[in-house]
C-alpha cells in the first residue's frame, strides 16, 4: 500500500528531527544539528534493508517518490515566504555582507572538492598504467 | 459571489496553494522553453518570481512572511514551511548513492568549517568597514553571513542590539536569496554537476533554503546531496558562532 512509503518516511523524517534536536541539546545549541541529514540516512538505510528483504514493492515506493517529485514546487512555496523586504532594507552593509560571503565561498568550492578526491583516482590511473 | 470565491480559497488554504504554485510552475516552464530556449530552468524562474512575488507581499501587507501573511494564500506557507519542506527534502535521499556520500564525507567536512568560519570572516570583516566595529556587532553582523538563524542566535547570547540583530538577519536573508537565484548561472564554472561537488556546495553554502533552491534548479538528482550537508551547517554555526568565533573576534578587535 502506498501508505506504508509515506509512513516510512515520515517515522525517518519525525526520528530524524528528534535526533537533531537531542545532539542540539547535549551540545548546548539552540537549534536543531543535522535533523534533516538524520533523517536522509535512516531513509536510505531503511529502504535498502526493506529492498533487500523484498518488501519495497513498487506502490510502497510510490508513497516516498511522490514527496521527491514534489520536491520542487515546496521550494518554490518555500521562496515565495521569504522576507524579501526585510533581506533589502537592511541596507548596503547587509546586503554587501550576504553577497561578499556568498562570492567568497563559492569561489573556494573547486578547491575544497578536490579534497579526498585523489585517492580515489590513484587506482585508476594505474590500471590504466598496467593495460 | 465573489466573497464566496474567496472564503472558498481561503478555507482550503491547503489547496489553493497546490493550484497557485502549479500554475506557477507551469507559467515558469513555459517561460523558460519560449524565451530562454530552457536555458534558464524552469525551477529557477519559479523561485524568481517566488522570490518577487514575497516582495510584493512583503510591501502590501507589511509582514514578514512574503505571500503566506495574504489570506487567501496562507496555504502557501504551509506548503513550503518547515515540516512538508523537511519531508520533500527528506524524501529525495530515497535512492541515493550511499557509497557516495561515504567517500565525499572528508570533503563535505572539510567544507562545513570553511563554510561558516569564511562567511563569518566576510561578514565581520564588512561590518567594521561600515563601522559596526565592537566586537559584539562584528560577531553577530558575521554570524548572520552564516545563515540567518545564525545571526540572532548568537547575537542573543552575546547582548548585542536589536538593531545590530535586524542586520544580521537581512545579511542571512540576502545570502540565501543570493544562492538561490544565482548559483545556476555559475554552476557550470565550478563543475557543479556531480554528487561530490554538491556536497561542497552545501556545506561552503550552508543555507539549506539557498542550497536546495538552487541545486533544484541545476539539477534535481544533486539535491539531496546538497541537503546532507547544508543541514549540519546552522547547527555548526550555532555552535562556533557565539563561543569560538566570537572569542577570536574578541581577541582581534581587543
Amino acid at each position: 500500500m502506498t501508505i506504508y512509503g509515506t509512513g516510512l518516511l515520515a517515522a525517518c523524517v519525525l526520528a530524524g528531527l528528534f535526533l537533531g534536536d537531542l545532539l542540539g541539546a547535549a551540545i548546548g545549541v539552540k537549534a536543531n544539528v543535522g535533523g534533516v541529514g538524520f533523517a536522509m540516512i535512516l531513509l536510505i538505510v531503511s529502504s535498502e534493508y526493506l529492498r533487500r528483504r523484498d518488501l519495497l514493492p513498487p506502490p510502497t515506493r510510490e508513497g516516498v517518490q511522490f514527496w521527491s517529485a514534489i520536491y520542487i514546487p515546496v521550494v518554490v512555496a518555500m521562496a515565495s515566504q521569504q522576507n524579501v523586504v526585510a533581506a533589502l532594507k537592511g541596507g548596503p552593509a547587509a546586503v554587501l555582507a550576504g553577497v561578499l560571503a556568498v562570492v567568497v565561498c563559492f569561489a573556494l568550492i573547486p578547491a575544497i572538492a578536490r579534497i579526498g578526491a585523489k585517492d580515489e583516482q590513484s587506482p585508476f590511473r594505474v590500471q590504466t598504467v598496467t593495460e | 459571489m465573489e466573497k464566496l470565491l474567496v472564503d472558498v480559497l481561503t478555507k482550503n488554504g491547503l489547496l489553493t496553494g497546490f493550484a497557485v504554485v502549479a500554475l506557477t510552475m507551469w507559467l515558469s516552464y513555459w517561460l523558460s522553453a519560449r524565451l530562454t530556449r530552457g536555458r534558464l530552468h524552469g525551477s529557477a524562474i519559479a523561485i524568481m518570481i517566488g522570490l518577487g512575488l514575497a516582495y510584493v507581499s512583503g510591501l502590501l501587507t507589511g509582514g514578514q512572511k512574503g505571500v503566506a501573511d495574504v489570506p487567501m494564500l496562507a496555504g502557501v506557507g504551509l506548503m513550503g514551511g518547515a515540516m512538508i519542506r523537511d519531508f520533500a527534502i527528506t524524501a529525495t535521499a530515497f535512492g541515493v548513492n550511499f557509497a557516495e556520500i561515504r567517500r565525499s564525507g572528508l570533503s563535505g567536512i572539510v567544507s562545513l568549517f570553511a563554510g561558516v568560519v569564511l562567511s563569518f570572516i566576510v561578514g565581520a570583516a564588512v561590518a567594521a568597514a561600515f563601522g559596526y566595529d565592537d566586537a559584539v556587532s562584528m560577531a553577530t553582523i558575521g554570524a548572520g553571513a552564516v545563515t540567518y538563524i545564525v545571526g540572532p542566535v548568537t547575537g542573543a547570547a552575546i547582548g548585542a542590539s536589536s538593531d545590530v540583530m535586524a542586520l544580521s538577519i537581512a545579511a542571512g536573508l540576502v545570502k540565501s536569496i543570493l544562492v538561490m537565484v544565482g548559483t545556476p548561472f555559475f554552476a557550470r564554472m565550478i563543475h557543479l554537476d556531480n554528487p561530490r561537488t554538491a556536497m561542497v556546495f552545501g556545506g561552503m553554502m550552508g543555507t539549506t533554503s539557498g542550497v536546495c533552491g538552487a541545486l533544484a534548479a541545476i539539477d534535481p538528482k544533486l539535491v539531496p546531496y546538497g541537503a546532507m550537508t547544508s543541514t549540519f551547517y546552522t547547527g555548526l554555526g550555532c555552535l562556533l558562532g557565539p563561543s569560538v568565533l566570537f572569542l577570536a573576534t574578541q581577541a582581534v578587535v581587543g
